[in-house]
C-alpha cells in the first residue's frame, strides 16, 4: 500500500509489519523533565508515542508542547486532539502548528466530559464532534484548504486516526460507527483497552465481515493492570470499560505483592492472542504512569526489534 | 416550554432587602406550569419573605401579584398601578420575563426570583426535562424526532461517544444517551442506513454564536 504522508508510523503498517505504539500523560506542570524520561525510557520499542490531551478532563501541559518536545528527541509522536476545549479555530490552528514541526500523526477524539476533570463548572467547546475533526484533518490535508475554503500554504501532513471502543453501547452499531469513522477519512483506528477478548474477536469478525479492515489499520489497545484495585475500578468507574469478572478474580486471587506481575502476564497473554486475529495491524500499548513496562510487554511478545522504515 | 427554579431565599433576600415596598410578581404561563414561578408561587414566596422580614426584625413591605406573561407588553395593563406603586419588583418570571420589564420600567430595580434551566416538556407530573436548545438550525429530521444538540452531554451530531453505557451517559446512570435513543427509534423506524450518513459541520451561526437573535414578520408589524 502506497503511503501518503511522511508519517514512520503510516510507513511501517503500509510495509505490512505490526506496528506498536504506545502514549504518555503530560505532566500537570510545565517542567517537561517526565515527558523527556517516558519519551527516553520506550522510543526503541515503539514506532510511534501518542501524547494525550488533557486526558480524563484534567488539566496538564497541552498535548502539542509534549509532541514538539518528543519530535526535537527523534521520536515519531501521535498527537492526540479532543473536540471539547477548542472550536474548529483552535483545532485547525493548532493543526497547522504541529505540522510545523513534523508531527505527522493526529488522533482524533471527543474527550471525557470535563465534570470527570478538574473543572467540573468549565463550559465545553464541541463544536465538531471527533468524526467532523477527522474530516477537518483530512480535508486540510487532500483538498489544502481550511474549513473556510481558503487555500492552506503547505498543508499539514497528517495520518489520520480515531479511537473505537468496541465494548460501548449499543454493540450492534459498533461495526456501523467504525464504518462511520473511516468513511470520515480514518486511517489508523487505536482502541480502546481489550480485557474482553471473546467481544473484541466478535467485533473484529464482524469488522472484517464488512471488509473494514483492509480499509484501516486497527491497533488493538491494551493496557496493563498493576493491581486487583485498578482493574475493578476500570470495570466500575471507567465510562465504556469492559473488564470481565475472570480478569477481576485471576488478579484478586494473585498475592498483593504479585499483582502487577500478574497484570503484566495478562497484558502479554492479550497481545499474543490478538496476534492471530485476522484484522489486527498492531498494538496500542497504554501503560498508564507505568512506561518503564513497555519494553518488557514489547520483548516478551516477539515485537522487538521494531522495523527499520 | 420554558422551566425554572426558584432561588435560594437567602439570595432573593440579600437583593431585595435594602427595599421598602417590594413586589413579588408571577408570570403564569411556563413557570407556572413547572410550579415555580406562576402567581400562585409568586404569593407563596411573597409571605415566605415576609416571615424572612419579620425574623429578621427588618421593616419590609413585600406584596405580590402576578400576569399571564412577562413577556408581551398587552399583558401588563391591570398591573401597571400596583407596579408604580412598589420600590423593587421580584419577578417570578424567567429571564426573558424579567429582562422585559426591566426594559419597560427602566427607574424599577427589577430582581430575579428564578434561575431560568432550559426549554423542556412535561416527562410525567412533577418531572421536568430538557428537549431543545434553540440552535436555530433543526436536525430532528436526521435524529429520528431526538435532539442530540440538547440531549448529548457533549451535543455530538455522530454519536454515541465512547462513554455510552447500558444506554446511558457517562455523566449520569440516570441519563438516557440521547444516542441510544436516537439508535432506538432510527431501527424502530427502519431508518438504521441513515445511521451511516455523516453528519455535516453544523452552522453554528445560527446558535449562541452567531449572536443575540431576533426574528422579524414584517407583513404583521403595526
Amino acid at each position: 500500500m502506497s503511503t501518503k504522508t511522511p508519517s514512520k508510523l503510516e510507513k511501517i503498517l503500509s510495509a505490512g509489519h505490526l506496528a506498536v505504539t504506545s502514549e504518555c500523560g503530560p505532566p500537570r506542570g510545565s517542567d517537561m523533565d517526565s515527558i523527556t524520561k517516558k519519551g527516553e525510557l520506550i522510543k526503541d520499542y515503539v514506532d510511534g508515542v501518542n501524547i494525550t490531551d488533557n486526558q480524563t478532563s484534567v488539566t496538564r501541559m497541552c498535548s502539542l508542547a509534549a509532541c514538539i518536545k518528543l519530535k526535537l528527541m527523534g521520536i515519531e509522536a501521535t498527537l492526540q486532539m479532543v473536540t471539547r476545549d477548542r472550536n474548529r479555530i483552535a483545532l485547525q490552528s493548532d493543526i497547522l502548528g504541529a505540522a510545523a514541526f513534523d508531527i505527522y500523526n493526529i488522533l482524533c477524539l471527543s474527550g471525557d466530559h470535563q465534570s470527570f476533570g478538574d473543572c467540573p463548572t468549565g463550559q465545553n467547546v464541541h463544536d465538531l464532534d471527533s468524526m467532523q475533526l477527522i474530516q477537518t484533518a483530512r480535508h486540510m490535508r487532500d483538498e489544502g484548504k481550511f474549513l473556510g475554503g481558503d487555500d492552506i500554504k503547505k498543508p499539514p501532513q497528517m495520518f489520520v486516526g480515531a479511537a473505537a471502543n468496541p465494548f460501548a453501547d449499543p454493540f450492534e452499531i459498533r461495526v456501523p460507527r467504525l464504518a462511520k469513522k473511516i468513511a470520515a477519512g480514518a486511517e489508523f483506528i487505536q482502541t480502546q483497552c481489550i480485557y474482553n477478548l471473546d467481544k473484541f474477536e466478535e467485533w473484529m469478525r464482524r469488522v472484517c465481515d464488512r471488509g473494514l479492515h483492509e480499509k484501516v489499520y486497527i491497533l488493538a489497545g491494551v493496557t496493563p493492570f498493576k493491581s486487583a484495585g485498578m482493574a475493578k475500578f476500570m470495570k466500575n468507574r471507567v465510562p465504556g470499560m469492559d473488564v470481565p469478572d475472570d480478569v477481576v478474580k485471576r488478579l484478586s486471587d494473585t498475592p498483593k505483592e504479585k499483582q502487577a506481575d500478574e497484570g503484566i502476564k495478562i497484558c502479554i497473554e492479550t497481545i499474543q492472542r490478538l496476534k492471530e486475529v485476522e484484522g489486527v495491524k498492531g498494538f496500542h500499548i497504554m501503560a498508564i504512569e507505568w512506561e518503564e513496562k513497555v519494553p518488557g510487554i514489547v520483548k516478551e511478545t516477539g515485537l522487538y526489534p521494531r522495523p527499520e522504515v | 416550554m420554558i422551566v425554572g427554579t426558584q432561588k435560594p431565599m437567602e439570595e432573593i433576600w440579600e437583593m431585595i432587602k435594602s427595599y421598602k415596598k417590594v413586589l413579588v410578581f408571577g408570570c403564569n404561563t411556563c413557570v407556572a406550569v413547572c410550579h415555580q414561578g406562576g402567581n400562585k408561587e409568586a404569593e407563596i414566596m411573597a409571605s415566605m419573605l415576609n416571615m424572612h422580614a419579620a425574623q429578621e426584625g427588618v421593616e419590609i413591605e413585600i406584596q405580590h401579584s402576578g400576569i399571564e406573561r412577562q413577556c408581551e407588553h398587552e399583558f401588563f395593563e391591570p398591573a401597571e398601578d400596583t407596579i408604580a406603586g412598589v420600590d423593587a419588583v421580584l419577578s417570578t418570571a424567567c429571564g426573558i420575563g424579567v429582562q422585559f420589564m426591566a426594559e419597560k420600567y427602566a427607574n424599577t430595580p427589577l430582581f430575579p426570583g428564578l434561575d431560568t434551566c432550559f426549554l423542556g416538556a412535561v416527562d410525567e407530573h412533577g418531572v421536568f426535562s430538557e428537549k431543545c436548545q434553540a440552535c436555530g438550525k433543526c436536525v430532528l429530521g436526521e435524529t429520528g424526532g431526538i435532539c442530540p444538540v440538547s440531549r448529548c452531554a457533549k451535543r455530538i451530531l455522530n454519536g454515541p461517544c465512547g462513554g455510552s453505557t447500558n444506554g446511558k451517559c457517562e455523566l449520569s446512570k440516570d441519563l438516557d444517551c440521547a444516542w441510544q435513543l436516537i439508535i432506538e427509534r432510527l431501527t424502530a423506524l427502519g431508518r438504521m442506513d441513515d445511521y451511516e450518513k455523516l453528519a455535516e459541520l453544523k452552522d453554528w451561526s445560527f446558535d449562541r454564536a452567531g449572536g443575540p437573535r431576533k426574528f422579524i414578520r414584517e407583513d404583521i408589524q403595526v
